[in-house]
């Protein structure tokens, strides 16, 4: 009974973080349609900039996640207005090998610099676990960390997307960008919005994970960011709760199939649950059924 | 609409109508011939040594992965990131039938040719649905499947990979492999089924409302490219002694589906130039370890931000064009 | 016409372009003044670290030979190529190394796989090639059963380390139940475990349970919950310090605190820095050498390292080290920069001394050296025993 206390809690503190990357995967899709594989990047980055500042600047938990998340937020900018922009019109498949040439060059550009070897964070939380129903099953206490931060940014944000008038902006280009520049929203300034808050989102992801797990090197958020991805698609692309469910709900199959033994098929479970979302209900568990109209 | 037995065999046949005897394609069928014979001279006499050797065959390779790719993602419009799988399923069965079972070289050839086919089908049928980016993620995923079973399969290496597969591939094979390759799929885009390909990149729906049946040939585009990504597959493990299921993963497609777009969506001679061009840029940046990807990947954001559409966007070289037939626009979301 | 004419004359040009672009020179001779070593490593890709760092080694080694008056007189010159933990990459490098550069020695790759991509290469145009790191047993000897010519290597087999390990769990700290975790993806890992498991059983020892994980993976909490339902007596984990370390302290914070073993591939500072030091007890493992082994030459080594990369060598540091020292050694008894007979000199190696113990090369090729064990206390290595060939 306590190894399946144990495997459930292991299987929610690994979809926590699936969910964190996978909120910023989901808002961006929303808005301008781009699988962003820089994402996992961005999420990369973030941690290094975390880890840069604990170590070399003795900065405390929430400063480093803070300024890591503003960090990021201009990356993602930066990012959007150099290398997706110009793209805006272009066919989708350009888009993506634009994607897959600024993921390509975060990852190794940064290798060049801080050299491939895994980084190591310093003790910037307490190392406690704590025992759970008195069983010997334990949760750390950074897990709880990242729920909360998780749970508290995906109210945020669906505060920001529902109730101000940047996320109604947002929500407008999402539907229809041609119709919203005619009603007045300015594009541009929307689509940077979004890619600040998501950008801002797989910063603090970074943080937490580097935290958490303790290492770090330049190619760790390709993996994570597939994951995310497909989180994103099995709570339904562009839904924010959506992407929060997909993401624990992954965690919790991945760790589900380790425990029964198939550890070195989990990644390929991710990938058929994907073609299975993708066939049954492509718009996700949460996603409305939409017509296709000629 | 009725599509009687009649007309498909005729479509069928019209795709290697070839009047031999046009100067137009005898000087084509000479240009061929003698492009082979120079090489293989120079091969012989040694002016060509087996640096200048393997990276011929790594370009030989790259344009039948490109030219079968542009098959899929340029001339159906079907977006395919799991290219790699098929070169995979290839190279592994012809690496099994002639290292493990002592096969001859054509056996391994043709086996891989039609297990990769069969990997076509299999990711061919399920996606009909699915478009655009969602295809691109679940080829993906198709993928990353494929390589995680290899990498738990003992019987052919696992992770430590199959290793001593005897040599075969030379330049004989290779050339007109590539040749082959070219020819038949040009034919094919040049024909009624080409045809209804395009249509289908171009407006899916009305190419359906028109008549044409879009699952039959979204399914053979991929059979066709999985079909020729094996023979690449195939060649490859026979040259490099070696494989593993790592060299054939997201990375490995990717480099593929760079090398056409680069050379243009729903252009041969675009796949062509490209394989070409990039495996030359991929071995002049050997020298810059530590740079190396970080160039390439500024190249290639460089291309798409300035000339989206690829070097030779949809035309082709008057070479592989028909007089009177329009190619259609590669230009489309 | 005109553009069949164009396309000629653009094949004619780029072929002439290959053509020109070669250096000239078949490969093999050494050059009059300088001896050419070509290092083939993964400095990008998914073993970067590795590479690099035994790159890093063997340029170490080298360099301080050329400031101690070169080898046979003359300058070495160190030609280094990323083969971007590619097999087909590695072959590439290595044909580019022979035919363009001349070199008389391939020194690397780090991998296994990506060695065997190099190897067809270098045999074929008779240049010897030595790995520092590939453990697979047919790196040195094929399918067959016949030693490959020209190749060696100047590390453990895998087969070695899992015998010993097995050994000393079984005969020395007397435990008859354990769990296996493996590196799926390494042949590093999975050859131990394969030799591990057959000398355990043999020995009349009992696996409860066996489980894997991949390369750069980070969260093994949902594994060990498993291995830890089994109630192992140890644990043998025979993977490299970048996840065993991070293994170890997740077992830990489980609750898992049985002894932990496994290979030279826990050789790193870093260990320490990834499990924290507390859960570094009760961990032992085997290796070339002691890096706390107070013999003047492993000081002298770890000094000037750290004085040159600020930072504490780890195994592959050691092992490139060795390797560069290797080479020059072959070729000083072989009298000049001719790749035929420094494969002889190598195959003829006896009780070379480096840094990370003394070897000698068997009859296929693989080293013979004694083999230490070590246990982590506190998070530092102490030396336990040594068991010579």
């Amino acid at each position: 009974m306590e190894q399946v206390i144990q495997q459930v809690v292991n299987g929610v503190s690994l979809g926590s973080i699936y969910a964190l990357i996978a909120l910023g995967y989901t808002m961006v899709y929303g808005i301008i349609k781009l699988i962003n594989f820089a994402h996992g990047d961005i999420y990369m980055i973030g941690a290094y900039v975390g880890f840069a500042l604990t170590t070399f600047f003795n900065f405390g938990f929430f400063p480093a996640l803070i300024v890591s998340m503003l960090v990021t937020s201009i990356l993602g900018i930066i990012i959007e207005k150099v290398a997706y922009k110009p793209l805006r019109n272009s066919t989708r498949i350009a888009a993506l090998i634009t994607a897959i040439s600024v993921s390509m060059f975060l990852q190794y550009g940064l290798m060049y610099f801080v050299t491939p070897q895994t980084r190591t964070y310093p003790e910037v939380l307490p190392n406690v676990q704590l025992k759970l129903f008195g069983t010997n099953a334990v949760i750390d206490l950074k897990n709880i960390y990242i729920l909360i931060v998780t749970l508290v940014l995906m109210v945020v944000l669906q505060y920001v997307i529902h109730r101000t008038k940047v996320g109604k902006a947002m929500r407008a280009v999402a539907l229809d960008g041609d119709a919203s520049q005619l009603m007045g929203i300015d594009i541009n300034k929307t689509i940077s919005y979004t890619f600040a808050i998501g950008s801002a989102l797989a910063g603090a992801a970074g943080v937490l994970v580097g935290v958490y797990y303790n290492t770090i090197n330049p190619l760790m958020g390709s993996v994570p960011g597939l994951k995310a991805f497909i989180a994103a698609v099995i709570g339904g692309i562009g839904i924010i709760p959506g992407a929060v469910f997909g993401g624990f709900f992954l965690g919790i199959v991945e760790t589900g199939v380790s425990a029964l033994g198939g550890s070195l098929y989990k990644d390929a479970v991710a990938f058929v649950i994907l073609i299975l979302v993708l066939l049954i209900k492509p718009n996700g568990l949460f996603g409305s059924n939409q017509k296709e109209k000629v | 609409m009725v599509y009687s037995v009649v007309t498909r065999r005729r479509r069928c046949k019209e795709m290697f109508d070839m009047k031999i005897g046009t100067k137009k394609n005898m000087l084509t069928f000479g240009l061929v011939l003698a492009i082979y014979l120079v090489v293989q001279l120079l091969l012989n006499m040694g002016i060509l040594d087996s640096y200048i050797e393997i990276n011929m065959v790594i370009i030989g390779i790259n344009i039948i992965l490109a030219v079968s790719l542009n098959l899929i993602t340029g001339f159906t419009g079907q977006f395919s990131l799991g290219h790699a799988a098929f070169m995979s399923i290839g190279a592994y069965t012809s690496g099994i039938l002639t290292a493990k079972l002592g096969q001859p070289f054509i056996v391994g050839v043709i086996a891989a040719a039609l297990t990769a086919s069969m990997a076509g089908v299999i990711i061919g049928i399920p996606t009909l649905r699915l478009k655009g980016d969602y295809l691109a993620i679940a080829t993906l995923g198709f993928g990353e499947i494929v390589r995680i079973i290899g990498l738990n399969n003992d019987y052919i290496g696992g992770a430590i990979g199959l290793n001593d597969i005897p040599q075969y591939t030379n330049w004989t094979w290779l050339y007109f492999s590539v040749v082959l390759t070219i020819f038949i799929i040009s034919n094919f885009i040049k024909s009624y089924h080409g045809r209804a390909c395009i249509a289908i990149r171009e407006d899916e729906i009305a190419a359906e409302a028109m008549g044409v049946n879009t699952a039959y040939y979204k399914t053979l585009a991929f059979v066709i490219g999985a079909f020729f990504a094996g023979i690449a597959g195939a060649l490859h493990a026979n040259y490099f002694y070696f494989i593993k299921p790592d060299s054939f993963g997201f990375m490995k497609s990717i480099d593929i589906l760079v090398i056409v777009v680069f050379g243009g969506l729903g252009s041969i001679t675009g796949s062509v130039v490209g394989a070409v061009a990039l495996s030359i840029l991929s071995t002049l940046l050997q020298g810059i370890p530590e740079l190396r990807m970080v160039i390439y990947a500024v190249v290639l954001f460089l291309i798409m931000v300035y000339r989206p559409q690829g070097l030779m966007g949809d035309r082709e070289l008057k070479l592989f064009k028909k007089v009177g037939v329009v190619n259609g626009n590669a230009s489309s979301k | 016409m005109k553009k069949t004419l164009a396309l000629f004359l653009a094949l004619v040009m780029m072929a002439s372009f290959l053509v020109g672009c070669s250096a000239g020179g078949t490969g093999g001779s050494g050059d009059s003044d300088t001896i050419k070593v070509g290092l083939n490593y993964e400095l990008s890709g998914n073993n970067a670290s590795y590479g690099t760092d035994l790159a890093t080694g063997v340029e170490m080694a080298l360099n301080e030979i050329n400031e101690n008056g070169g080898l046979l007189g003359k300058e070495i010159e160190i030609i280094k190529m990323d083969n971007k933990s590619d097999s087909t990459e590695a072959a590439n490098v290595a044909t580019r190394l022979i035919t363009r550069e001349d070199v008389v020695t391939i020194l690397g790759p780090a991998t296994s796989g990506n060695t065997k991509g190099a190897i067809p290469v270098a045999s074929q145009h008779k240049i010897p090639l030595v790995s520092a790191s590939a453990t697979a047993d047919d790196v040195t000897v094929d399918s067959n059963g016949n030693v490959r010519e020209f190749i060696f290597k100047t590390c453990f087999s895998d087969s070695f380390q899992g015998v010993t390990i097995a050994n000393f769990v079984h005969g020395e700290l007397g435990l008859k139940n354990v769990a296996i975790l493996t590196e799926n993806t390494s042949d590093y890992s999975k050859g131990i475990t394969e030799n591990f498991k057959k000398t355990f059983t043999e020995l009349g020892g009992n696996v409860v349970i066996e489980e894997a994980y991949q390369s750069k993976e980070t969260d093994f909490k949902a594994v060990l919950t498993n291995i830890k339902a089994a109630n192992p007596e140890a644990l043998i984990v025979p993977g490299y310090y970048e996840e065993v370390g991070l293994i170890i302290k997740q077992a830990r914070e489980l609750g898992l605190d049985v002894p932990v073993l496994g290979g030279d591939g826990y050789d790193s500072p870093k260990i320490v820095e990834l499990a924290g030091s507390e859960a570094l007890n009760d961990v032992y493992f085997t290796n070339h050498y002691s890096p706390m082994d107070d013999a003047p030459e492993v000081v002298e080594f770890r000094e000037k390292f750290k004085e040159k990369h600020n930072m504490e060598p780890n195994a592959f540091h050691a092992l490139g080290y060795d390797l560069g020292y290797f080479f020059a050694d072959a070729v000083e008894r072989a009298g000049e920069a001719d790749p035929a007979k420094i494969r002889d000199a190598m195959e003829n190696t006896v009780d070379f001394k480096g840094i990370t113990g003394t070897l000698s090369i068997d009859e296929n090729h693989n080293p013979v050296k004694a083999v230490t064990i070590l246990k982590l206390v506190d998070g530092q290595p102490t030396f336990l025993m040594k068991l010579e060939p």
